[in-house]
C-alpha cells in the first residue's frame, strides 16, 4: 500500500474501504540473522535502515509492550542539531538531514515541521558561548544564527524581556530545527521495515540471553526462545536492566523526565523556545496545545511518572518566561524513563560478547537522534564498523578519558 | 516524596539534593595495582537497579547531613533512611 494524494482521493470516493493495517502481526520465527530488542524509535529505525539501506531481510524487532509505548510516544518532539562538541555535532546534523527527507523515504507523513528553535541568552558570557556553539554548528554543515534582542522581539513579542533576574538579550537560532509527529515516526519506520520483510513482534519481552563461549546465540523471551546471528539492544530507559541479563554494567542511571501539554490555544509560539536558565522549554502543537517541559526529576527512577516539585518548577519557569500562560489551563502531564549516561552522550557500540551490540544512553534527547541512530546502528550491525558520524560513541571512552560532556558537569547524570 | 530523617522526622525530599548510589561512599584504594580500573568503575559504572536502591541524599536545606535512603525506584516508595556517618562509623567499629 502506497500513500499518495491520488490514493486519498480514490479512497474518499470508494468509502475508505481500501486502507489496510500498516504492518503485519507475525508469529516469531525460530531464528533470525539479526534480532533488535526494543520497538521504540531507535529499534524501528535500525530495522528500517537494515532492510532498506543494508539489504538485510531476516530481521526481527522484539517489543515487550506495543509500538510507541516507551519514550518515543512520550517526548516533546523537538528535532535539532545545535550541539557543540565534535563527537556530537556531525552525528546530529546527519540526523537532521535524514529528518529532512524522512517522509519521502518512508512514504509516511511524520509531520516534520522545520519551524526553528531559539535558545535564549541573558548575559554577555552566555552570548559568547552561544556564538561559539553557532560557529561549531556551521563548521559541521548545520545552520545557525545569532539573534539580537530587537530581532527576537519581532519574532516573540510575548517573552518577558525585562525579567529582573534573567533579562532576555537575544538567542541562538537554528531555522532548520523544529518538531515532528512522534507517533508518525514510529508508524512510518514500522511500516517501512515491515514492508521490506522485517518481523515486528509486539508483547514479546526479552527475559535473557543465550551466550555460549562468549558469543550470543539468541534471546529468551516471553514468547519462547528466538535464535539470532546478532542481537542489537535499543531499549532506552531499560538499558541497565536488559544488559544486566548479559552480565554487563553500564555507565548509566535511569531517571524520570516529565512533560506537559496545555489546552488548545490560538497560534502564538512561532517555533521552539528554550529558556535554559529557567529550566523550561516550549513549542506549540498543530492542535494548539503548548507542549513544554523542563528538567528531569533528578533521582533514579523506573516509574514513568514524576513528582509535584518538578511540576511546580517547570510551571514557574514558564510563568517567568511568558507570563501570559498564567491564564491557560494544563491539560495533561506524564513521564518517561531516561537512559541518562555519565557524560550525557550516547553509546552505539559492540560489546565484549560476540554478536551482542548496544545502542543507548540517549538521555532526554534521543527523539531527534532516532534517524541517525537507526542508520548508524544498522551500519554497525551490518558491517561491524561504526558509522563515520558515530565513531565517538564507544563504551571505552570513559576509561580512555574521551568523554563527550556537552554541559561540562562531570559524571553526575542528574545534572546533564 | 517524604524522607524519614533519623533526627528530624519526615522531611520533604525537596530539601535534599541527590547524589546517587550509596556505593559512592566506598572509594577504591588508590594505592592498589588495579586502582585505575577501580576508579573508572567507581566514577562511571552503576548497578542502576529497577526496585530497591540505596542512595545518598544531602540535607542541603536542613541540617546538612548525608543520608543513605532506601527507596524503590519502580514505585518511589521510601523504605528507610540512615545517617551516612553512622553507617561509616559502625563499619569502622566492626573492622
Ligand atoms: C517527557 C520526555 C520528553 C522528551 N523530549 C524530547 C525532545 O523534545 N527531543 C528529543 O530529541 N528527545 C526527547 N526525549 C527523549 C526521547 O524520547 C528518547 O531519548 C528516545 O525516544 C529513546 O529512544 P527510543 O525511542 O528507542 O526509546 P523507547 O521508545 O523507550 O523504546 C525502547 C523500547 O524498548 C522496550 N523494551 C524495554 N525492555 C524490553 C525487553 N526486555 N524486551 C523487549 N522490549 C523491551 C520498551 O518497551 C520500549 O518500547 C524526551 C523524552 C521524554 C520522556
Amino acid at each position: 500500500m502506497k500513500f499518495s494524494g491520488f490514493r486519498v482521493v480514490k479512497e474518499a470516493l470508494t468509502g475508505h474501504k481500501g486502507w489496510g493495517a500498516l504492518w503485519r502481526n507475525p508469529e516469531p520465527k525460530p531464528d533470525y540473522d539479526i534480532v533488535i530488542i526494543g520497538g521504540g524509535g531507535h529499534g524501528l529505525a535500525t530495522a528500517f535502515y537494515l532492510a532498506k539501506t543494508f539489504g538485510k531481510a531476516r530481521v526481527a524487532v522484539l517489543e515487550k509492550g506495543w509500538l510507541g509505548s516507551g519514550n518515543i510516544g512520550r517526548n516533546t518532539t523537538i528535532i535539532r542539531s545545535n550541539y557543540l562538541l565534535p563527537g556530537n555535532e556531525p552525528f546530529y546534523e546527519f540526523s537532521m538531514k535524514l529528518w529532512e527527507n524522512l517522509e519521502q523515504e518512508t512514504n509516511f507523513n511524520s509531520m516534520v515541521s522545520q519551524r526553528g528553535i531559539i535558545n535564549l541568552f541573558h548575559t554577555d558570557g552566555q552570548r559568547d558561548a552561544f556564538r561559539r556553539r553557532g560557529n561549531a554548528m556551521m563548521l559541521a554543515g548545520a545552520d545557525a544564527r545569532l539573534l539580537d534582542q530587537s530581532e527576537l522581539r519581532k519574532m516573540a513579542p510575548f517573552l518577558n524581556f525585562d525579567n529582573a533576574r534573567f533579562p532576555i538579550k537575544g538567542g541562538l537560532m537554528q531555522s532548520r530545527a523544529g518538531t515532528a509527529r512522534h507517533d508518525g515516526v514510529v508508524w512510518g519506520y514500522a511500516r517501512g521495515a515491515d514492508m521490506r520483510g522485517v518481523d515486528i513482534i509486539q508483547n514479546c519481552e526479552v527475559t535473557g540471553f543465550r551466550i555460549e563461549n562468549g558469543a550470543v546465540k539468541g534471546v529468551e523471551t516471553s514468547r519462547g526462545y528466538i535464535g539470532a546471528g546478532k542481537v542489537g539492544v535499543a531499549v532506552a530507559g531499560n538499558s541497565s536492566r536488559v544488559m544486566a541479563k548479559a552480565g554487563m554494567r553500564l555507565p548509566m542511571e535511569s531517571h524520570v523526565l516529565q512533560a506537559f501539554v496545555s489546552e488548545g490555544l490560538k497560534p502564538t509560539i512561532p517555533g521552539v523556545i528554550t529558556f535554559g536558565a529557567g529550566h523550561f522549554y516550549v513549542s506549540q502543537s498543530d492542535k494548539g496545545g503548548l507542549v513544554f517541559g523542563g528538567d528531569i526529576d533528578g533521582y533514579n527512577s523506573y516509574a514513568q511518572r514524576g513528582n509535584l516539585p518538578v511540576v511546580e518548577d517547570v510551571l514557574e519557569g514558564g510563568m517567568a518566561l511568558m507570563p501570559m500562560i498564567g491564564r491557560g489551563r494544563l491539560l495533561r502531564s506524564w513521564g518517561g524513563v531516561m537512559d541518562m549516561s555519565m557524560d550525557g552522550s550516547p553509546i552505539i557500540d559492540r560489546t565484549d560478547i560476540e554478536g551482542l551490540y548496544f545502542n543507548g544512553g540517549w538521555c532526554y534527547g534521543g527523539f531527534k537522534a532516532a534517524p541517525a541512530s537507526g542508520y548508524a546502528f544498522a551500519h554497525l550491525l551490518a558491517t561491524d564498523r561504526p558509522h563515520e558520524t558515530a565513531s565517538a560513541y564507544r563504551f571505552d571512552r570513559f576509561a580512555r578519558g574521551h568523554i563527550i560532556d556537552e554541559k561540562g558537569v562531570g559524571a553526575q547524570p542528574n545534572l546533564h | 516524596m517524604l524522607i524519614p530523617h533519623p533526627l528530624l522526622g519526615l522531611r520533604d525530599a525537596q530539601e535534599f539534593t541527590y547524589l546517587g548510589d550509596a556505593s559512592l561512599m566506598d572509594r577504591p584504594d588508590p594505592t592498589l595495582d588495579n586502582a585505575e580500573t577501580a576508579f573508572c568503575d567507581y566514577v562511571f559504572m552503576r548497578d542502576n537497579p529497577a526496585g530497591v536502591h540505596r542512595e545518598l541524599w544531602f540535607h542541603e536545606q536542613g541540617d546538612r547531613s548525608w543520608l543513605v535512603v532506601t527507596r524503590n525506584t519502580i514505585t518511589h516508595e521510601i523504605l528507610g533512611a540512615e545517617l551516612a556517618k553512622d553507617l561509616k562509623l559502625n563499619r569502622k567499629d566492626a573492622q
